[in-house]
């Protein structure tokens, strides 16, 4: 018999292994890159690393094809022909450097205002930021308000932290998993992690989503509720719960303002305030002194329902009397909303009884002495091993801040935030609710820098950032009272209110790494008719100077006038930072480094550095030293080891001190970066076994906190159940006080700032004939390409090169429409034309889609006809930036009424069944021409071939 | 054609592939795609990178399936699929120049590319559609279980499993000896109802298929929820005499 071909199965991997922080979406998950002959043969998972630990997703693995993108910019470059035709010069980088500072100059030494600083998928912004605020421009924010704020505002303004970045589910633990809204997207690999843990032990996990996909696929339970309707859903488990009296009291009155006492006075400007002494204590009724004694103390016997006389005569009630008041009421019965959330009300009163029957009698209890914030010690931690995570499907509605709201209420209910089993928060996190900094921008003036960062955190109407006349400062209207909360951000009004120099028109428009003429956009035609206005009297563009930072020759390249490349994540350094959005975990917190692991081949720089350097030559303060020579020559690397928010506090917590000896807190050491490196890019602490739970009172993590500058003191952070901040809006709204909405918000004010978490109709839903537009339409991201840099990738484009719409089986029988039938979708905002395809796992009155799949034609280097650009498509098209006019005409912004969140899910269309003509979908754009400088894309990859010396690269002659 | 190996191997390499746990994330192929285009099958070409009709060599592909009913009766499966290294492995034997083997000690199909000549009658002879023609190379690829990788003296121990195993998220891909009734592997698929694809072929794949757990769907629907309580601050009672403390 013959033997078996001789192979060899021990071949060479790599030359060098280098470990970074992956950038293939936000999750931030370490990896090993393998290095062979100076090119990148294999990016696998950090076994150590506290994200990942070993694994990587689909994306994560396509990392060489991103990499090594024929959309890659090679070089600056200066437009030449109109804006949107993608006519430019290449320029040198000192060319480029000096307009730049020469626009920004000028701004600057007049009016910083001018400047609207935006940076998209920015995971720089404690840098960006504060670049910002020494430029001395308001106009700052990231992607979050397109995004997810609701999520960070309403765990913020509850319970200190929030879903996501600030706290996961303590998946090694809990028994229950309720997800709310999770697509395949935040948190990546972490949730596919936890998922798999869980239901290897048996754990139940319920899905709560209007679409059956990716993790909902897997979830024991799934159910399809109707868009929107979540807030219900969890009011009714909530009314469920209270009636049935499985609620933890000793853990309301314990760590949370359940037992403070609310000002009961109708009409009067401290109505629903909390009671307070002179001190500015709140207050609770203690029932064994029968008095009212600072809620705070330890050992108080405070009351939870009741109402008491206070020594001053007014009248007050606890906080969890008014909760309970509230969702006790019939309108939150599950018979009353099953048919609006499209959940049956047997479904939903199981549901409660679940979630009550695992956090109360499947009690966790760990044997762990540990010691509160008043300094008692306890012999054991108890556990309610019911957790929750939400994410898109809550917070991209006008009532997603409420949602999320009631979602943190109902875990504080069941006793399960910050137990073993519940949801845990991940340092620095918890912080004081909300956190202490105010937004900066009240006032502003020429060559001087903001007081301090451009977002933060309103506690009242006396912090919005606005004119004395009530105008908007910021040109997004952030902080103002058509987004009062809004602590990430409007980037998506941004265009819309430079064009329409609504409250003011900007000289430059800087962005970074933001698709805005694409899908990183509402009502992207009108937006990209917006980028190329000109005004009439002077020919000039109405957004007279844009800049744009990119990596890839993305929809945005063509719309600018300065084109700064930025390098590849390979490329590169960064710090993955906890002044930042942190990639921490429950049980320690962490911070990591980009390294470049290949040099460019292309005249690039990351754009970090490049500010750098702009900052430097304007001359702004922390950027500049006194002799004026640049404090941070080399570049952001420079940055990150030598710059201090504060003595002692930097970019990098590890290996601090002139001996790399000090974490935390520590004088600057110089080689912090290869300390990093030597520790596989990352540094992770790990708590005490007595300091990883109750963090929120635990005198031990507290402590800790303090010596990290994570927070301030180390006082108890009390859960805010009720939101006295809420509460301050509303009076305003009523008539109290100096600062008040204007006349045409002063409804809507009153109506969505409320202490307790409300549900309301999402606008749009409440402002279109719902007959005309009877279906509910919403997008989801692959989770192999979320973030939407994927369609460019050779791999992932060929797993998903083009989206359909998703029709539920139900309806598409009602609408005759079956598989690959084209069909014209119409919104408010406008129409396209678009295939369909049926799925089973549908919310009945709910279309969706894949999002950013959808490409402009030669965006990308993509061939012109590719599929991504003539049978892919985009919702963005229907969703307008703007509300349809209110009843006094007005048209404001199509987000959340708190925090500025874009509402792209409260989308409402129809659908027809048209004839498919060219098979094309539509609307179609002209198709961009090929970048200067790019190459045109190959036909064939054989990538990888050159680290096999047999291997052929083509079919052999015959 | 060619023969199989005369006595069973003494291994049989394999996957257990959790179908309960996988989320269809595709991470198995694409961690596959970028090992195994610069591995021992190198390049695992593709065509049309960056044009219309885009296609490649992939071992592993995932595919998604809705199954059993309507609306929320049906359920969602995510199903990755790669080659099963077939104890009767029929993509061999019809193989007429000896380019496609099973090896001997570990069970594993390849192909030798320098004996393929492209003619394809493995891929007609897979019930499976697991094998990859290189349209531009002329030649068969396939799922190797990553044999450059498994034995890879140059990698960590740990390393040493499969791309797709390694990376998958949620753990749904595991890897082993089915000949060791104690591996991990054999123990997955007798306690968990590991099954074969489509047994009726009779090509006896090596590498199983875990069925989705029934799930715990809910059950009977609820009793009526609390009785009915009074309105106002009655419905309050139960708490007004709790004595709770900070």
């Amino acid at each position: 018999m013959a033997r078996d071909p001789a192979i060899d199965t021990s071949p060479v991997v790599s030359d060098e292994v280098k470990y970074t922080t992956c950038y293939m979406c936000a999750c931030r998950c370490g990896i090993k890159v393998h290095l062979k002959d100076g090119l990148v043969r294999y990016i696998e998972g950090n076994r150590n690393h506290p994200v990942n630990k070993g694994v990587i997703c689909g994306k994560g693995s396509s990392g060489i094809m991103q990499h090594y993108s024929p959309a890659r910019l090679r070089k600056p470059l200066k437009r030449v022909g109109p804006r949107g035709e993608n006519a430019f010069v290449e320029i040198e980088w000192e060319e480029a450097l000096s307009i730049a500072t020469g626009w920004l100059k000028t701004i600057r030494e007049t009016d910083p205002k001018k400047l609207a600083f935006f940076t998209g998928r920015d995971q720089s912004q404690s840098l960006t930021g504060w670049w910002a605020t020494q430029f001395g421009t308001p106009n700052f924010a990231a992607h979050g308000g397109f995004c997810s704020v609701n999520m960070a505002a309403a765990g913020l303004y509850t319970i200190g932290g929030s879903f996501w970045e600030f706290g996961e589910p303590d998946w090694e633990r809990s028994k229950y998993l309720m997800l709310f809204g999770v697509a395949e997207d935040h948190d990546s690999n972490p949730i596919k992690t936890g998922l798999g843990k869980m239901k290897g032990r048996g754990a139940k996990v319920v899905s709560v989503n209007p679409i059956r996909t990716g993790y909902s696929a897997v979830a024991d339970e799934w159910l399809g509720i109707r868009p929107g309707t979540d807030g219900l859903f969890v009011m009714a488990l909530i009314h469920e719960l209270l009636h049935a009296d499985k609620v933890d009291l000793d853990y309301l009155v314990r760590y949370t303002n359940a037992p403070w006492l609310v000002v009961q006075n109708p009409g009067g400007a401290d109505h629903g305030l909390f009671a307070r002494d002179a001190s500015g204590a709140p207050l609770a009724w203690d029932v064994t002194k029968g008095a009212a004694v600072d809620a705070r103390l330890p050992e108080i016997a405070p009351a939870v329902v009741g109402e008491f006389t206070l020594p001053d005569g007014r009248v007050a009630v606890p906080s969890f009397q008014l909760l309970a008041d509230r969702y006790m009421a019939a309108e939150y019965a599950p018979d009353v909303v099953a048919d609006r959330c499209g959940i049956p009300a047997d479904t939903i009163r199981r549901i409660a009884r679940e979630l009550a029957e695992v956090a109360f009698e499947q009690q966790i209890t760990l044997d762990v002495e540990w010691t509160d914030w008043a300094g008692r010690k306890h012999d054991k931690i108890t556990g309610r091993p019911v957790a929750m995570h939400a994410m898109r499907g809550i917070s991209a509605h006008s009532n997603g801040f409420h949602t999320c709201r009631a979602i943190h209420v109902l875990q504080v209910l069941l006793g399960s935030v910050e137990v073993p089993g519940g949801f845990r928060f991940k340092p620095p996190f918890p912080k004081p609710i909300p956190p202490g900094i105010k937004p900066a921008g009240k006032t502003y003036a020429p060559n001087t820098p903001l007081t301090g960062a451009p977002l933060g955190f309103p506690t009242g109407p006396e912090d919005l950032v606005l004119e004395a006349d009530g105008t908007p400062i910021r040109i997004d209207k952030a902080y103002s009272w058509e987004a009062p909360l809004s602590s990430h951000g409007l980037m998506h009004m941004v265009i819309t209110n430079a064009h329409n120099a609504d409250p003011y028109p900007v000289d430059v428009l800087f962005m970074y790494m933001a698709n805005m003429s694409w899908n990183s956009t509402m009502n992207t035609k009108g937006v990209m008719e917006m980028l190329t206005a000109k005004d009439e009297k002077t020919g000039e563009y109405k957004i007279p100077k844009i800049i744009y930072s990119d990596a890839y020759q993305s929809e945005m390249v063509a719309y600018a006038d300065l084109i700064l490349p930025d390098t590849t994540y390979l490329e590169r350094w960064d710090c993955i930072s906890l002044l930042d959005r942190p990639i921490c975990e429950a049980d320690g917190p962490a911070d990591a480094i980009r390294q470049p692991v290949v040099e460019p081949d292309r005249d690039v720089r990351s754009f970090q550095s490049v500010i750098l350097d702009i900052g430097a030559r304007l001359g702004l303060p922390g950027m500049t030293n006194a002799d004026g020579s640049p404090k941070f020559p080399g570049g952001y690397a420079d940055y990150i080891v030598n710059h201090e928010r504060t003595p002692g506090i930097g970019p990098l917590a590890g290996w601090r001190g002139a001996e790399g000896d000090q974490h935390g807190r520590g004088a600057v050491n110089k080689n912090q970066l290869q300390a990093y490196i030597d520790h596989q890019a990352f540094w992770h602490h790990e708590l005490a076994p007595n300091q990883k739970f109750y963090k929120f009172a635990n005198k031990d993590y507290l402590d800790f906190a303090v010596q990290m500058g994570f927070v301030g003191h180390a006082d108890q952070i009390v859960i805010q159940l009720y939101s006295e901040t809420m509460q301050k809006f509303k009076l305003a709204a009523q008539g109290h006080g100096a600062v008040q909405p204007p006349d045409h918000l002063r409804a809507r004010v009153e109506a969505s700032f409320d202490p307790l978490p409300v549900w309301y109709m999402p606008f749009e839903e409440a402002m279109v004939d719902t007959t005309t537009y009877p279906l509910h339409a919403l997008t989801q991201r692959p989770m192999i390409m979320y973030h939407s840099w994927g369609s460019q990738n050779a791999w992932l484009r060929q797993i998903l090169g083009r989206n359909r719409l998703y029709v539920a089986a139900s309806k598409a029988r009602e609408l005759g429409v079956v598989d690959d039938d084209w069909v014209k979708v119409t919104s408010h905002n406008g129409e396209i034309k678009v295939q369909v395809k049926v799925m089973e796992g549908l919310n009945h009155d709910t279309v969706w889609t894949w999002n950013a799949i959808g490409k402009r034609s030669g965006a990308w280097n993509l061939a012109a006809d590719a599929p991504e650009a003539r049978q892919g498509f985009l919702l963005n098209h229907l969703i307008s930036e703007l509300l349809p006019r209110d009843a006094q005409g007005k048209r404001i912004t199509n987000s959340d009424p708190i925090t500025g969140q874009a509402a792209w899910f409260d989308l409402r269309v129809r659908i027809e069944k048209v004839k498919p003509g060219a098979e094309v979908s539509e609307p179609q754009f002209p198709t961009i021409p090929r970048l200067v400088g790019l190459e045109p894309a190959p036909t064939v990859n054989s990538y990888g071939a050159s680290f096999h010396a047999k291997a052929p690269t083509e079919r052999s002659p015959a | 054609m060619t023969a199989l190996p005369k006595h069973p191997p003494a291994k049989r390499l394999g996957l257990a592939i959790d179908l309960d746990t996988c989320v269809g994330c595709h991470a198995c192929a694409t961690n596959c795609k970028e090992w195994n285009t610069g591995g021992i099958s190198a390049p695992l070409t593709d065509v049309n990178a960056y044009q219309a009709e885009q296609r490649g060599v992939w071992f592993n592909r995932v595919f998604t399936y809705e199954v059993g009913g309507e609306g929320p009766q049906a359920r969602t499966v995510h199903f990755p699929k790669n080659c099963l290294h077939c104890d009767n492995a029929a993509c061999v034997t019809v193989c007429p120049t000896g380019a496609s083997y099973k090896r001997s000690e570990d069970g594993i199909v390849l192909v030798d590319h320098d004996k393929c000549i492209g003619c394809k009658l493995c891929s007609w002879a897979c019930p499976y559609g697991n094998r990859e023609y290189d349209e531009h190379v002329g030649v068969m690829k396939k799922c190797t279980l990553c044999v450059d990788k498994i034995y890879n003296q140059n990698l960590p121990e740990p390393d040493r499993v499969p791309a797709c195993v390694a990376a998958c998220p949620s753990k749904a891909r595991h890897f082993g000896d089915f000949a060791d009734p104690n591996s991990t592997v054999s123990k997955l698929s007798r306690d968990r109802g590991g099954y074969d694809l489509a047994p009726e072929t009779g090509y006896r794949p090596t590498s199983k298929y875990l069925p989705p757990r029934p799930g715990q769907r809910g059950g009977a629907a609820a009793p009526t929820a609390a009785e009915p309580l009074p309105a106002g601050t009655g419905r309050f009672l139960k708490w007004v005499d709790r004595v709770l403390t900070r």
